[in-house]
Parts: structure tokens; sequence; C-alpha cells
């Protein structure tokens, strides 16, 4: 069965819908993950969330698009990927709640021990989904059970196989470093300079793992040449980034982990192509851009959507980020405004 | 237990807390970016105190909202593949569409509405919070064509082949009568919500200050707030009233079952009365049901617009279903089409006596503030207030499940005059990989989760709004000064 060229089309912005969400999402991880261990004190804890505080929202609804247009483009994949992955995304999810709720929370009150909580929250909240995406991303490259209706039997503990668990170190690791390039690309002083020798060390560890990653996957799980062109860019993106830090280029070094965060999504859509998630066992229950997708009526209309939307998105999330554009600095970060914990006694 | 009741109590579970949060949100924000634009019209400061007062409890709020919507996008996928697999095709494209349309803008401007009080130019800013508005209300929009589309399916074929149903007609799932009842309806009652939000605070407050002695700020600030939610409230009591009738009379052309249920409706009436009070036993059958009081011909009218008109009972459109549907399921099991016949009838009921709590507060208020520059002190109207804020959240909840347990067994309810081969039982749209001990591995996280966050949320709303519309700094000008201030409404 040939695919309609809209699903190919489709298949082609649900790639471009992860690229974003992971390069968008994958620094405010990063940050998330960074946030006990690189500040000292409560002003640079909010200091380092200040960096993401107007934008990580808007990056986290490139991922319910992304779910969204998988359940419109892709049904039998939306279907059978979000069935299948049941536990890890009960995981991610728990995750994106208490994240999501610790940033708006955590300076509400001006205590020390909620504050801390919502602390931890956050550190977890941002290295549980860093892992698990990988995880997940890993497996679908690599193929599931699945039966010839297209349901998914692969039982949770075959999800942990040593391909996808590097592949969940992997984007661990791109994330911290693109975390902590965005960290010294946002702030100034003393912070700006420990941000940058920690993403010096970041960037060598992931430059390791990513190349035993993005090899094992185009060797094993690829089989195109083209996509050798994406394992080029990761490879680039992360060893420019290396390289820019360095150099003290925080912006040159952005771009090179951006880079090598969309070389990784290139390489695994690139592996999966023509199927959406290939069957381990029997290549005939392979779920692909051909029996997965939509009627092309409905394709039609959301190419339509996504044309004139999409790129109005683009403008005004880049529009924000150039108003928020100065850098922060510790000093500059004003004395909290949460309420104490209770109201003052004999205030009324 | 089996998985598809327990799959049905998380759907009931996270989608009723969602719903407790998203129409404040909705209601709300509309009503900030008019305290915010009142600000800026009349230079007035008290405008700018509770546009961050009202802001902040806003974003307490939204928080919630936000994470727990989240759980909404996915769950579709994980508990109900069947039923994705069977509409995806049609179902699929609100959901993206809400998404690119709504909660991208709303987040965006959201960012920068909060972190750009002093970054961004007046104008600019007070579109920001616009556009929060604005985009709450279209994602309201595009999620309840969805669920519409699930009570009353339009512009759908049944493809024999693929055994799904595909879409036909975009236009007409976007112009579905049922979707602009409903969607008329949930706007209605989330400005009823926040409303009465705003009334009740602001009610509660003044009483303090006044106790307090200080009348003048009570008169200032607390004042105008008040009379912005009663005005809310009358005007989105009336549309809530107007919007449910609508929604009565497509209910009884579309899913005459949930019309009999809500009713209690045991045999074909004419002139039926609507029941204030019925009594019978939990059995789910129809015997025993003893209609107590009633007003006459009520329902007919409701249902038909004619006192005298005739409405089918439960026994006889269980046989016409059966004749037409078949009398069992895909596992050979006998089906009931009608839903709990008690949930039914008290929910309808419960949702609409809730909303007594909004109208007595306003009825009080309109007395007690009716004076130019009247304030009040009395105790009694501080109570009626605290009283009257929770009402509306519990009347939306019941109007929830009345909505959809009524339409029980179906997920997808037959549409009587269109493709009818366009449906799927509840049982049939659940996933069948996902075992039970998934299914309660998630209800139990989630439900504990949730309500921890209940908690929290508790918390923080009254310990906001009882600190109370605090004197605040106008935030320096951003076309003038250095570049380089503070960003003083950040976290
Ligand atoms: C404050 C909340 C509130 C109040 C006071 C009312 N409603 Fe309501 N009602 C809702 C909140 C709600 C809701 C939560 O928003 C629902 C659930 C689904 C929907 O579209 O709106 C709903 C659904 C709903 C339905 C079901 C539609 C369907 O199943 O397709 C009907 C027939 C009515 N309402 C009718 C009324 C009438 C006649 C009311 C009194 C005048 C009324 N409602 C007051
Ligand atoms: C787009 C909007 C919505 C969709 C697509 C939707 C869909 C569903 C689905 C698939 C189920 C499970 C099957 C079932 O048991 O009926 C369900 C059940 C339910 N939903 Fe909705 N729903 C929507 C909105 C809401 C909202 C906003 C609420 C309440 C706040 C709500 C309340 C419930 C309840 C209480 C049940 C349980 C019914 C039962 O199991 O008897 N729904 N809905
Ligand atoms: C009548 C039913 C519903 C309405 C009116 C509604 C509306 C809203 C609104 C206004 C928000 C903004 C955040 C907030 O609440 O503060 C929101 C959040 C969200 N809702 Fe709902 N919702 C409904 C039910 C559902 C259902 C059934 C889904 C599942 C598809 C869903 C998906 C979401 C998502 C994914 C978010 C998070 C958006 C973000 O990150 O900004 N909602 N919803």
């Amino acid at each position: 069965m040939e695919p309609h060229t809209l699903a190919i089309v489709w298949f082609v912005l649900i790639a471009v819908l992860w690229a974003g969400y992971l390069v968008l999402e994958g620094f405010d991880f990063g940050v998330g993950m960074l946030l006990r261990p690189l500040s000292r004190d409560d002003t640079e804890r909010r200091l380092v969330i200040n960096t993401i505080g107007p934008v990580w929202d808007g990056n986290e609804v490139w991922l319910l698009v992304a779910g969204g247009a998988t359940f419109a483009a892709f049904p039998e994949w939306y279907a059978t990927m979000f069935s299948g992955f049941y536990l890890p995304l009960l995981l991610i999810l728990v995750a994106l709640i208490i994240r999501a709720v610790a940033f708006e929370y955590r300076g509400k009150i001006d205590d020390d021990t909620w504050r801390n909580r919502w602390d931890w929250a956050i550190t977890f909240g941002s290295w549980l989904p860093a892992v698990l995406w990988g995880v997940a991303f890993g497996n679908l490259v690599r193929g599931v059970e699945l039966d010839a209706d297209h349901q998914m039997t692969s039982a949770f503990v075959d999800l942990l196989n040593p391909y996808a668990l590097l592949g969940g170190a992997t984007t661990a690791l791109l994330f911290l470093t693109h975390g902590a390039i965005f960290l010294a690309l946002k702030t100034d002083g003393e912070f700006r300079h420990r941000a940058r020798r920690l993403a010096q060390r970041l960037a060598v560890a992931s430059a390791g793992v990513a190349a035993v990653f993005v090899l094992w996957t185009q060797l094993a799980h690829s089989g195109k040449t083209w996509t050798w062109g994406a394992v080029a860019l990761a490879a680039a993106g992360v060893v420019a980034a290396l390289l820019a830090i360095r150099a003290g280029r925080e912006g040159w070094a952005f771009a090179a982990s951006t880079a090598a965060v969309i070389g990784a999504v290139v390489l695994i859509f690139g592996s999966m192509y023509p199927d959406v998630m290939p069957a381990i066992n029997d290549p005939a229950n392979s779920l692909t851009v051909a029996n997965a997708s939509a009627t092309p009526k409905t394709l039609t209309i959301m190419t339509w959507v996504a044309g004139f939307l999409t790129p109005l998105v683009l403008a005004y999330q880049g529009w924000t980020y150039w108003v928020f554009r100065k850098r922060l600095t510790a000093d500059r970060i004003p004395a909290p405004v949460g309420l104490p914990l209770r109201a003052e006694a004999g205030r009324r | 237990m089996d998985a598809v009741d327990a799959a049905r109590w998380q759907f009931a579970i996270v989608t009723v807390y969602h719903f407790i949060f998203v129409p404040l949100t909705i209601g709300l924000s509309p009503l900030v970016a008019i305290m915010q634009t009142a600000w800026l019209v009349t230079g007035k400061d008290h405008w700018l105190r509770l546009t961050k007062f009202f802001g902040k409890l806003l974003l307490v709020n939204f928080a919630i909202g936000v994470a727990t919507g989240i759980v909404q996008e996915f769950q579709f996928g994980m508990n109900w593949s069947e039923y994705s697999r069977f509409v995806g095709d049609i179902f699929g494209a609100p959901l993206a569409i809400e998404g690119l349309a709504a909660f991208f803008v709303e987040s965006t401007f959201l960012g920068l509405w909060i972190f750009g009080w002093d970054r961004l130019p007046r104008l600019l800013h007070l579109a920001s919070i616009w556009l929060v508005a604005l985009a709450t209300n279209l994602s309201a929009f595009f999620i309840l064509a969805a669920n519409s589309w699930m009570q009353h399916p339009v512009g759908a074929i049944y493809n024999p082949e693929t055994g799904r149903a595909e879409l036909d007609d975009f236009g007409a799932v976007l112009l579905n009568n049922t979707l602009w009842a409903a969607y008329t309806h949930t706007i209605a009652t989330a400005l009823l919500v926040a409303g009465t939000f705003v009334t009740g605070v602001a009610g509660w407050l003044m009483v303090r200050e006044v106790r307090a002695g200080r009348v003048d700020l009570a008169r200032a600030v607390y004042r105008p707030a008040a009379l912005i939610g009663l005005v809310t409230i009358v005007a989105s009591g009336a549309g809530v009233a107007v919007s449910g009738d609508w929604q009565a009379k497509l209910m009884f052309e579309q899913q005459p079952m949930k019309m009999a249920a809500a009713e209690g409706l045991c045999e074909t009436q004419t002139g039926a009365g609507f029941s204030i009070l019925t009594v019978g036993d939990l059995s789910n059958s129809c015997e025993g049901v003893i209609h107590l009081i009633e007003v006459p011909g009520l329902t007919s009218y409701l249902a038909t617009g004619d006192f005298a008109g005739e409405v089918q009972g439960v026994p006889e459109l269980q046989e016409y279903m059966e004749e037409r549907y078949g009398d069992t399921d895909a596992a050979g099991e006998p089906v009931s089409y009608s839903p709990n016949l008690a949930l039914t009838y008290w929910s309808f009921r419960l949702m609409i006596g809730f909303a007594i709590f909004s109208a007595a507060l306003a009825v009080a208020a309109l007395y007690l503030l009716r004076r130019k520059g009247a304030v009040t002190g009395n105790r009694w109207f501080a109570r009626l207030c605290l009283v009257a804020i929770p009402m509306p959240f519990v009347a939306a909840s019941f109007g929830w499940i009345f909505t959809e347990t009524g339409r029980q067994p179906w997920v997808v309810v037959p549409n009587p005059t269109g493709v009818d081969m366009v449906r799927m039982l509840t049982s049939d749209g659940v996933s069948g990989v996902v075992g039970l001990g998934k299914v309660i591995t998630s209800l139990a996280v989630f439900t504990l989760i949730y309500g921890v966050l209940a908690v929290v949320w508790v918390k923080l709303m009254s310990r906001y709004a009882s600190h109370g519309a605090v004197e605040v700094a106008p935030p320096p000008d951003p076309e003038d000064a250095d570049s380089d201030r503070p960003l003083s409404f950040a976290y």
C-alpha cells in the first residue's frame, strides 16, 4: 500500500513538532535538572527558574500539539502507541503535572520548606521525562511486538532493553548540556561562568554517549544512506557546541546544541520511515505511514489549518524570546513576593 | 470492577477535576482583562490593585488547569484506544486545532503578561491578557466540538471496509447545533462561576474592611469589584437558563433516552410534568418510581415547547432501541439502553438547584449595595459570600455528570436523524491491551496526586484571597527608564 502524499507530509510535520518540543522543552528540562546542583542559594534558584519562567508553558504546548496532531493524522498510531506505552506515559504525566504546578507555586509562599519541596518536584519532574522520552523513542525505532490487530503486546520490561536505555541516557545528557548552555546564555556574572564550565564538561559526556547511540541507530535500525546526514548533523552539533562554549560563544553553542537535538530527531524519524511503529515480531504487523493514517479529507483540512497557524505560532513565540532577551543576574532578582505560610496572628 | 469500570471511573475523576478549574479560568480571565482596561482608561489606582489581586488568583488556578489538561490530551489513547481508532479521523482534528489555535496563544501570552509588566508597552501588555481571555474561550469551543460530536455525531460516515467512522463534512462538525448550545451554556456557566467568585471574594473582604473601620478602602476597592461580579452573575445567569432550555430541546430530539431518564419518566406521556421530587429504589428499573411533587406540563414544555407535547418513557425507548441496535453487545451480553436513572435524575436537579446560591448572592448584593457608594459590614452577607463561592463549581460538575452519564451506555450516541452506524458502546471503546491492574494503578496515582493538589489549591486560593487587594506600586513605564529592571512580578 502506497502512502498518500499528505500522510507523508504529516509524518514530516509530526517529526517537526517533536523536534520543536525536544529542542524547546529540552533546554527547560535541562534547566530544571540543574536547578539544585548549579545554584548556591535561593536567589540563584529563582534566577535559574526565571530564565525559563515566561516560556516553559509555551514550550510544553509543543507536546500537546504533537499528541493532538498524531491523533488527528494517524489515529491508529496514537491509539497503539499510547495504550502500549501505558506505564511510561503515566510516569511522564505525573512528572509533567507536578513540574508545572511547582513552577507556579514555589514562590507563592515565602517559606524555605515549602520552596524546597517544590524544588524537588521540579528536579524529579525534569529528570524523569528527559530520560523516558529517550527510552520511548529508542523503542519506537527498535520496534515493539504488535499483533495482527495492531495491538502492542510488549511487556513493560521489554521496553527496558539496552538500546532504549542508551537512548534515555542520550536524551538526558543532551538536555543537560542544552540546558547548561541556555543558562550560560541567559545569565551574567559569576553564575554565567559556572554554567559555562559545567556545560563544557557535560558536552564532552554527551558527545561520547550520543556518538554510540546515533551510530547504533544508523547501523542497526536505519539502513538508509541519507540518514547518515542526520548522524553527521547530530555529531557536528555536539562537537560545535563544545568548541563554541569553550570559546565563550554562548549563542553559537546554543545553536549547535539545538542542531544536535534536531539531528537526533531526524535520525529517529528517518530510521522509522515508512513505519511509524515497526513490529519486531512480524514486519507484516507493522504500523506504517500508509496503514495508520487518517483519510485524505481530514489530512487536507489539517494541512490548511497547520499551514496558516504554524507560522503565526513561530512568530509570536520567537517574539517572546526577543522580549525577554536580557541576561538575568542574581543581584537583580527582587526580594521574594510570596506570602508567609500563615496570616500573621493578630492582623485581624 | 473490570477494566471498563476502572477506566470510566478514571475518566470521570480526572475530567470532572479538570473542569473544576477550567470554568474559573475561562470566566475570570476576561474579568481581569476588563479590570486592567479600566485601569488604563481611568488611571485609577484601585483598578490596578484589583487587576493584580484577581490576576494572582487566576494564576494560582491556571496552574492546575494546565497540569491536569495534559492528562486529558493523552488519556484517550491510553484508556480508550479502541474509541480513538474508531473516531480518530473526526475527533482528533478539533483536539489538534485546539492546541495550535488556542493553547499556544494562551500559554505564550500568559507568560508575557506575568513577566511583561515592566517589559512591554502598556497597551501591548493589556493586549496579552485579552488574548489569553480570548484563547481560553476558543479552547473551550474546540474541546466542546469534540464532545458534542460524541453526543450528536454529524458530518461523518461509516466505512464498512475499515469498520471506522470517517470525516465527511468538517463544516457540519463545527456547525453542529449541539455544539453551539453546549458552547453557549458552558461559557455562560464559566461566567457565572467567575462572577460569583468575584462578588463573593470582594463582598467578604468588604465586610471585613468595614468592620475594621476602613470604610474608605472598602468603598474604593471592593465595591467596584463586587459590582463587576454582580453584573456578570445577572447576565450569565440569564444566559445559562436560556441556553439550558435550548439544550433540553435538542436533547429531546437527539437523545430521548437521556431526557426520559432525567425525568424518571416510566411511561410515554402527553403533558408530562416536571418532577421536583421523585423517589424510587436503586434497582435502576421503573418499578417503584413514584412522583411526589411535580409541575404539570413543564417537562413537555421544556422538551417540545408545548405544554401538552408527548414525551416517551424509558421502557418504550428501550424496546425501540433493542429493535434498532440489537439486544446484545459484541460479547453477546444483553444491553440496557437506559443510563443510571437515579444519577441522571438527581444530577440534573442538582445542576439547576445549586444555582440558587448565586442568585441569592446577587439579590443580597443588589439590595445592600443599591445606593451610590454604599458598602456593607453585614456579617450574614459575608457568610453568604463564603457559602456561595463554591456552589456554581459544584453545579457545573453535576451538569457534566448529567451529560456524560446520561448518554450511557453509549460513548458515541447514535444520531437518530443521521447515519446511525456511527455509534459506539462505551464498553467497546476501552483499550484492549490495558489490563485492570494498569488502570487501577493510574486511577490510584491520579486520585492521590489530584487530592494533594486540591488541598494545596484551596490553601493558596484562600491565603491569597484573604490577604486582600493590597497596595501595589505602579509598574515603571517601559518606554522610559533603563532596560535592566528586575522582573517584579516574576516567580
Ligand atoms: C453553574 C452551572 C450550571 C447551571 C446553573 C445550569 N447548568 Fe446546565 N449544564 C452545565 C452547567 C450548569 C454544564 C456543566 O456546563 C453542562 C454540562 C455539559 C454542557 O454543555 O454544559 C450542562 C448541561 C446541561 C444539559 C445537558 C445537555 C446534554 O446532555 O446534551 C441541559 C439540558 C442543561 N444543562 C439545562 C440546564 C437548565 C434548563 C438550567 C437552568 C436554568 C441549567 N442547565 C443550569
Ligand atoms: C471533549 C470533551 C469530552 C470528551 C471527549 C469526553 C469523553 C468521555 C469519554 C470517552 C468517557 C468514557 C466513557 C464513558 O464512561 O462515558 C467519558 C465519561 C465521562 N465524562 Fe466525558 N468527555 C468530555 C468532557 C467531559 C467533561 C468536561 C466532563 C466533566 C467535567 C466529563 C465528564 C465525564 C464523566 C462524569 C464520565 C463518566 C461517565 C460514566 O462512566 O458513566 N466529560 N467522557
Ligand atoms: C468542556 C470541557 C473542557 C474545557 C472547556 C476545557 C478548557 C480548557 C482551558 C480553558 C484550559 C486552560 C488552562 C486552564 O484550565 O487554566 C485547558 C487546559 C487544558 N485542557 Fe481542557 N478543557 C475541557 C476538557 C478537556 C478535555 C476533555 C481535554 C482533552 C482533550 C482537555 C485538554 C486540555 C489540555 C491539554 C490543557 C493544557 C493546556 C496548556 O498547557 O495550556 N480539556 N482546558
